[in-house]
């Protein structure tokens, strides 16, 4: 799963897509998500890295992120949403 | 490294213009206390699912209602609609404030006697009463409301076996320029029934009539039509006055003021746009004083206010089982109590709160009850921070019609806490247990042992 690259985001968790025109807003933990996913980074990685930030364990944050990142299919956010579309 | 708190992540489109079009803020602003208890304490110790009933908000409530009409008419008294919730410990608080019992069959009839209320402060209402507890109401001198022409004829006998004159009134019904208008209860005004009705009481003269009656619906949003409601009564009374002399005793304009909560569908949130009872103290009283009484002939004033009474008081707190995402992608919330204990989610769109402090994130949801029901549905759609697994939430105004209509299905129904004016919380009605359903059932011999 990838992000589109173009996506720009702002601190305040504004989110806005270019391609579309669309905006979107998230919260902290959804920003450094997409942050992550945008640098790149393994879903591993992601993981270790939110786990050991904030009060919560892997296998409960695992089902949020999975769920997170299927909304970001839906919102056509994702590469793989866009390749779909044609 | 001290962790941070999480929430789980979510994402939402901005609908350019609808945003926070609603102001609704406030719906998902936390409410971690009811009356200086918290409710993760509350449901520690009582167990989750969990009603909760403010005495503080009856009493103020109440005071409230009291004010707007005894500002504006000398004579008012209230009865408590056992119907709306008939759970001992929330009626008592009514009658320690001074309302008498409105009751609508023999089982609330048992209740308010139990309870202490004296039979001639008992009004007993609805078509279906059984002869024994007529001969009852007629021995407890009670207030009783005829529906129908069969009761008139029975209590009619059990009044001569019973060599006593009864204390009745009718039940009139009529058109107030609401829709739907409800005539199945009661007599006509219109075509004539009622003052038929009430002629066949004086000229036969084995009762004592002594009020006029009526309910003219439920969760009533125009004061106007209690207006022309109280006109079409006094009326009545004014004709009785003239053909017979007698004074008429009472006036009950019924119940059905609209409680702040919003009906389903509804485009305005109820708390803004349900009327005041200053609002239908005014339209009621204006009627009656401008009827044309004689000053000192003036009826009582009697009201039979549920839900507006009752629902602000009471909250039901529960627990967040899981989340879902649907196949359109919107989000779904289980929640420990379905339609089951929230019987009126069929009618309102509840307000929910979390009872957690969150950020200002939030999103579009479904709440489910726990129930394997497709109607099991407390909200439709609503905006929420995001919950999660365990999270608690507050249910606000459900004090009216849940603790009577709640349904035992699948499961045991929750325990019931009052939090008293020093902000002490007591049991009123404890969980159910096994016992509570199974006491009453009878398994034939034949049936009582099987092999697998
Ligand atoms: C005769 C009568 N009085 C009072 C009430 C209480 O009505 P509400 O809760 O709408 O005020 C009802 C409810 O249906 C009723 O039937």
């Amino acid at each position: 799963m990838k992000i589109k690259r173009n996506i720009a985001l702002s601190d305040s968790g504004f989110v806005f897509d270019p391609s579309s025109g669309d905006s979107f807003s998230t919260n902290p933990i959804g920003l450094e998500i997409i942050k992550m996913l945008k640098e790149g980074k393994a879903t591993q990685e992601i993981k270790a890295s939110i786990v050991k930030e904030y009060m919560i364990d892997e296998v409960s944050f695992e089902k949020d992120l999975y769920d997170f990142v299927e909304m970001l299919g839906k919102l056509k956010l994702t590469e793989d949403a866009e390749k779909k579309k044609d | 490294m001290k962790r941070m708190q999480y929430e789980r992540p979510v994402i939402q489109r901005l609908n350019v213009g609808v945003m926070n079009k609603f102001g609704k803020r406030t719906e998902y602003a936390p409410v971690t206390h009811i009356d200086g208890n918290s409710v993760k304490e509350l449901l520690q110790k009582y167990g989750s699912p969990l009603f909760v009933i403010s005495e503080k908000t009856i009493r103020q409530t109440l005071r409230d209602a009291n004010r707007a009409f005894k500002t504006r008419y000398p004579k008012v008294q209230f009865a408590w609609s056992y119907k709306t919730n008939y759970v001992n410990a929330v009626c008592n608080v009514f009658h320690q404030e001074g309302s008498w019992a409105e009751v609508v069959s023999g089982f609330e009839y048992s209740k308010a006697l139990h309870n202490g209320v004296p039979g001639n402060k008992i009004i007993f209402n609805g078509p279906d009463k059984a002869e024994a507890e007529l001969k009852l109401a007629i021995e407890n001198n009670s207030l009783i409301h005829i529906d129908h022409l069969d009761e008139l004829y029975l209590i009619k006998e059990l009044a001569i076996n019973a060599k006593k004159r009864p204390k009745v009134a009718i039940r009139v019904n009529m058109d107030t320029g609401v829709y739907p208008m409800w005539d199945r209860f009661g007599f006509n005004y219109e075509n004539g029934q009622a003052w038929d009705a009430i002629n066949k009481i004086m000229l036969n003269d084995t009762m004592d009539l002594v009020g006029l009656h009526s309910h003219i619906g439920t969760f009533m949003l125009a004061p106007s039509a209690y207006g022309v409601a109280a006109s079409k009564l006094s009326e009545l009374a004014l004709s009785i006055k003239k053909k017979y002399k007698k004074n008429i005793e009472y006036i009950d304009m019924g119940g059905g003021f609209a409680s702040r909560n919003t009906l389903k569908g509804s485009y305005l949130q109820g708390a803004d746009s349900s009327p005041s009872f200053d609002q239908f103290a005014e339209a009621i009283t204006t009627a009656i004083l401008n009827a044309g009484f004689v000053e000192n002939e003036l009826p009582l004033l009697i009201l039979e206010t549920g839900r507006a009474l009752i629902d602000d008081a009471g909250s039901l707190l529960g627990t967040v089982i899981s989340n879902k995402r649907l196949a359109d992608g919107r989000r779904a919330t289980i929640m420990d109590f379905g339609v089951n204990v929230l019987f009126t989610s069929f009618w309102y769109d509840h307000k929910v709160s979390p009872a957690q402090e969150f950020s200002q994130y939030t999103e579009d949801a479904v709440l489910y009850g726990p129930l394997c029901m497709n109607i099991d549905v407390i909200r439709e759609n609503i905006t929420l921070p995001p919950l999660k697994r365990d999270d608690n939430v507050v249910v606000h105004m459900v004090g009216a019609y849940n603790m009577t209509q709640w349904m035992q299905f699948i499961s045991l129904r929750p325990a019931i806490v009052m939090i008293d004016m020093d902000e002490k919380a007591h049991i009123i009605r404890n969980r159910e247990t096994l016992n509570s359903i199974q006491g009453d059932e009878v398994v034939p011999k034949y049936l009582k042992e099987f092999k697998l």
